[in-house]
């Protein structure tokens, strides 16, 4: 419906009156629009669909995320 | 990639199968809303790993497979003149429309170039003063507020040579009239998770409330989609109907207001008919009076085309979750990516496209 990958922020500026920033994914670089997350800055992470980015990637709540899977996962380590 | 590879990490997706056995005691029917989710869960054989009492259905979250025949047929019109350029994002050149497709229309000589963002297009029409660059402006909350940054921007620059042909499609008015069917089945909603990123979860409470259904705002990476459900059969076999937020490294519960301003400045809401499920009131944008010169199915006076869908597609019944693609009689037969019948056979959202690609068979 909506694909949207994360990239991270490799430069900002701006081209006719609008924000934009040059995004890198994993070694593929593009230029996209920063109009809707003004606030991401270079080193950031955001989500990017159709050359937008329409968040800013939130490290803390991805990080936390993960630490509960992981204790999910070594529960299983455990066994029942 | 970060932020990609560790959700996809399979010790996780293992806890997480786990978990979500040891949770389900009763059987339940949920719908994932978005295409996407359906790619990720037909991918990562996820309908194999879960308990069989829980049934997925898939939703009508594939923009391309929503959009409906009519304007398909008017963007190949517009497609074929010579002095049109016609854009478009990939997925929308190979959908049939009545009689042909975008792609056929670009080997007999049309201008139809594929653009990755919106504002590809604007930069056309900057470049190609002399031509009339269309853009097929298709999708749901998530894309809206790009086609809104395209007409804005092309506004602000006076280019007068490019518009949009507008297509899109809200998602709570068609989640609603899905629970409002009388032969609704599902129980529960994994909503989209880049829907949520643009308009928040809030959207969904009076939703949840009056119709009693847990919604959970679920992301696309297999442990995204499987800790949704957890948090989705939890509150189902506890009884309860809120809304909460899987994906909460993208999602807030208000949204993101930048983008949601710059659609209202740009789009208001209309009635749209939607492929496969027919006229949902107040479930789509159209260009606002400011915006209307940037109307392409105006400016090239398309009026009104009379479309008949191919009898043998069931595409309809697979959006509103009624029909597995494998139980439609054409599926991989007659009805192939080589040569789709349905939008949901040809978009990189579509079921079909999902159960054919990944071999999903019956259980």
């Amino acid at each position: 419906m909506c694909l949207a990958i994360p990239g991270k922020v490799i430069s900002r500026g701006v081209e006719r009156d609008v924000l934009m920033a040059c995004i890198d994914y994993g070694g593929t670089r593009r230029q996209i629009c920063l109009e809707y997350t003004p606030e991401a800055q270079v080193g950031d992470y955001v989500i990017v669909h159709a050359g937008f980015a329409i968040s800013l990637m939130d490290a803390k709540s991805a990080q936390e995320s993960l630490d509960v899977l992981r204790s999910w996962a070594e529960h299983l380590e455990d066994g029942p | 990639m970060k932020y990609v590879d560790e959700f996809r990490d399979p010790q996780l997706v293992r806890g997480l199968v786990d978990r979500l056995h040891r949770i389900t005691h009763h059987s339940w029917v949920v719908m994932e809303v978005c295409g996407g989710q359906t790619h990720a869960i037909v991918k990562h054989g996820i309908q194999q790993m879960i308990p069989s009492k829980i049934e997925l259905v898939h939703g009508p979250g594939c923009p391309v497979c929503v959009t409906p025949l009519e304007l398909l047929d008017k963007a190949i019109i517009l497609a074929a003149r010579p002095d049109v350029v016609f854009t478009s994002f990939g997925d929308m050149l190979r959908v049939p429309g009545s009689n042909s497709d975008l792609m056929t229309v670009k080997s007999q000589g049309g201008d139809v170039r594929i653009v990755y963002s919106p504002l590809d297009a604007v930069a056309l029409a900057r470049k190609l003063p002399h031509k009339q660059v269309v853009f097929f402006a298709v999708g749901f909350e998530t894309t809206a507020p790009t086609n809104a940054m395209a007409v804005w921007q092309a506004k602000a620059e006076g280019l007068t040579n490019f518009s949009v042909l507008v297509s899109h499609v809200l998602v709570p008015p068609a989640m609603t009239a899905l629970l409002a069917a009388s032969d609704n089945r599902v129980q529960g909603y994994l909503a989209a998770g880049h829907v949520c990123t643009i308009m928040g979860t809030e959207p969904y409470e009076p939703i949840a409330a009056q119709y009693k259904v847990p919604i959970v705002a679920t992301g696309f990476e297999p442990t995204d989609v499987l800790e949704g459900l957890c948090m989705l059969v939890s509150q189902l076999e506890e009884g309860r109907c809120d809304v909460e937020n899987q994906y909460a490294r993208s999602v807030r519960a208000t949204g993101n207001t930048l983008a949601q301003k710059r659609v209202q400045d740009v789009f208001e809401i209309t009635d749209r008919n939607w492929r496969g499920i027919g006229p949902i009131p107040l479930s789509g944008l159209a260009l606002r009076d400011a915006f209307k010169d940037f109307d392409a199915a105006s400016r090239f006076e398309l009026g009104h085309l009379d479309v008949h869908e191919p009898e043998v597609c069931q595409s309809g019944l697979v959006l509103r979750g009624q029909l597995k693609p494998y139980d439609c009689p054409a599926f991989g037969t007659q009805c192939t990516p080589q040569h789709p019948l349905g939008a949901t056979m040809v978009s990189s959202e579509g079921a079909c496209a999902a159960y054919y690609q990944y071999g999903a068979v019956p259980p």
